[in-house]
């Protein structure tokens, strides 16, 4: 068996979440190869060829993949998966909007957002927003995966595996790319982040939210929201952890002002270490919370700031 | 131009979900059942484009059980037209579904379809690219805007790390986000009115359509349980914690 993992990248870094699909569709398949699909990407190619592990990298370099639109890095995916048992692809906006197309051609059903491999073709994934986990089997040609990055370990560098130039493959002038408008931060990315702070309705306003920022600078953290602290207007929408928003799992989670909402709770349980902060004692976010603290949030989080500014004992 | 929209029949959001002793699946029965709120959001786009003008005529879609005229009808009151069920108590995955959708684009031959990004209770997020993919038409999934000019359609999308505009060919599929719009509420005179418009309903075997299930379900289980934490008294003693017993912070 062999999988086919599609690499998500800015055509100039190759991104974390494609080690961990490695990771996955290695335990899947035993052998992996990586595309790379994009414009002026030699570098990612070479990034994904470090990988250890990796048998090759195929590379289809060209202009029209310069914006990963997905008839056109579906189209190239399907060129390339002759040969392959598998094809993996991050569960993020990008493997989400690709590998689907690619599986309607292939007429093979998709595995999507597994958080765990159980056999080749068999896998865990949550429904119902993280509330019951299906362990699903496809008797499919083909295997096609979307894998939650932050359910497997980042494969880490150390192969040298050859990189090989495929002809590019595109469809023309179904979609074309108009802009993007990319969130600027010097903040950590909130799926990769060791702490995450995330506000919910407790803040009151958007202006209330700064108190956060010194809480995140100090901790080197990501900021991220409630569902209803988004819709409130409070924060950006792509701070919104939760099953509609972005799913995290990272060292040190810091809930502020969130109740607790299941559809917020699907989206940070897997956290190693989660502390809450909020004045109602009955918050259902207690119930998930390694340290919990029943306090006015805006007497609590200046005083931790000033806590942990304090060297450790 | 006409649009399609596809709406689905789960589990309402509020519910919480049980798992069945036997891990069969989760126990659905007795449980308040709704249309799958990203469809929703998509029924109130297609209004919207057809009160702005860009749309002539609003066709919503569904696949499943008899029950699922319900939820039409609630897409019919939201203002749809007319609507068309594809009725089957079989297990619908979402290849099965995007097959009978496409026969149906087939037959009304629309300009644009309208789908939720994911189904809440399956949280699959496949329908609409496979839809697209099955018709060889674009797609713009994750749908936070939407504009329809000269046999284009405009969508601003909802990315990982902030936003990305595309323009797409009609026919094309859109898939919705939570931001695309906020669904109006439906009045008792639309209720009523919705009650008399048109709902045809056909059959996968009248469409041609296999919709045998392609993956196996084994078995469907509880989450893993968070051991339950402590409660600790002041800001001094969580750093404390934090420091000594979890070791997240230096």
């Amino acid at each position: 068996m062999k999988a086919l993992v599609l690499a998500e990248h800015d055509n100039a870094t190759l991104k974390p979440a494609t080690r961990s699909v490695v990771t996955a569709a290695a335990q899947a398949a035993g052998a992996v190869d990586i595309l790379v699909v994009g414009s002026g990407c030699a570098a990612v190619a070479q990034q994904a060829a470090a990988i250890a592990g990796v048998g090759r990298v195929l590379l289809a370099d060209a202009p029209a993949h310069a914006d990963a639109l997905a008839e056109n890095v579906a189209e190239q995916l399907l060129a390339c998966a002759g040969g392959y048992t598998h094809l993996f692809a991050p569960a993020t906006s990008y493997g989400k909007n690709v590998l689907p197309r690619v599986a309607a051609r292939l007429d093979c059903a998709q595995v999507s957002d597994a958080i765990a491999v159980l056999a080749h073709d068999t896998y865990a994934r949550p429904i119902y927003a993280g509330n019951a986990i299906a362990t699903v089997q496809s008797a499919d040609p083909t295997i096609l995966v979307t894998a939650r990055p932050t359910s497997f370990a980042p494969a880490a560098d150390g192969g040298g595996a050859p990189i090989e130039p495929v002809a590019a493959v595109a469809v023309g002038a179904l979609s074309r790319f108009v802009g993007r408008e990319l969130a600027k931060s010097d903040r950590p990315e909130l799926q990769g982040a060791k702490v995450v702070v995330s506000g919910g309705r407790g803040l009151g306003s958007a202006e209330n939210f700064k108190i956060l920022e010194g809480l995140a600078t100090r901790l080197h953290a990501a900021l991220g929201a409630s569902r209803a602290a988004v819709d409130a207007g409070y924060a950006p929408n792509d701070w919104q952890v939760g099953q509609t928003g972005k799913i995290v799992a990272p060292q040190l989670y810091i809930a502020v002002g969130i109740s607790g909402a299941i559809q917020h709770l699907a989206g940070m349980k897997d956290s190693k270490v989660i502390v809450a902060i909020n004045k109602d004692a009955d918050a259902p976010i207690f119930q998930v919370a390694d340290y919990g603290l029943v306090a006015d949030l805006f007497t609590a989080v200046p005083e931790l700031i000033e806590k942990l500014a304090e060297p450790a004992p | 131009m006409k649009v399609l929209v596809c709406v689905k029949r789960v589990v309402d959001y509020n519910v919480k979900v049980r798992v069945k002793p036997d891990q069969s699946g989760v126990d659905i029965a007795n449980v308040k059942m709704s249309m799958n709120p990203f469809d929703e959001i998509g029924v109130e786009e297609a209004m919207r484009l057809k009160e702005a003008g860009s749309a002539t005529e609003v066709v919503a879609v569904s696949c499943g059980v008899a029950q699922c005229q319900e939820t039409l009808r609630t897409a019919l009151a939201i203002g749809a037209d007319r609507a068309i069920l594809v009725q089957t108590d079989a297990e619908l995955q979402p290849l099965a579904v995007a097959k009978l959708l496409s026969a149906l684009v087939e037959r009304e031959q629309p300009q644009l379809v309208i789908l939720g990004k994911q189904a809440i209770d399956d949280d699959a997020n496949q329908t609409g690219q496979m839809l697209a993919a099955l018709r060889g038409i674009a797609q713009a999934t994750f749908a936070s805007r939407l504009r329809i000019a000269d046999g284009w359609a405009e969508v601003l999308r909802e990315v990982d790390g902030g936003l990305e505009t595309v323009a797409v060919r009609l026919p094309a599929v859109v898939t919705t986000d939570l931001r695309l719009n906020e669904p109006r509420y439906v009045t008792l005179p639309n209720i009523m009115k919705a009650k008399k418009k048109p709902l045809e309903v056909l059959t996968p075997e009248a469409l041609g359509v296999d919709v045998a299930p392609r993956l196996k379900t084994l078995k469907v289980s509880e989450p893993a349980q968070r051991q339950a934490g402590i409660l600790v008294p002041d800001v001094a003693t969580l750093v404390a914690k934090l420091r000594g017993e979890a070791k997240v912070i230096p």
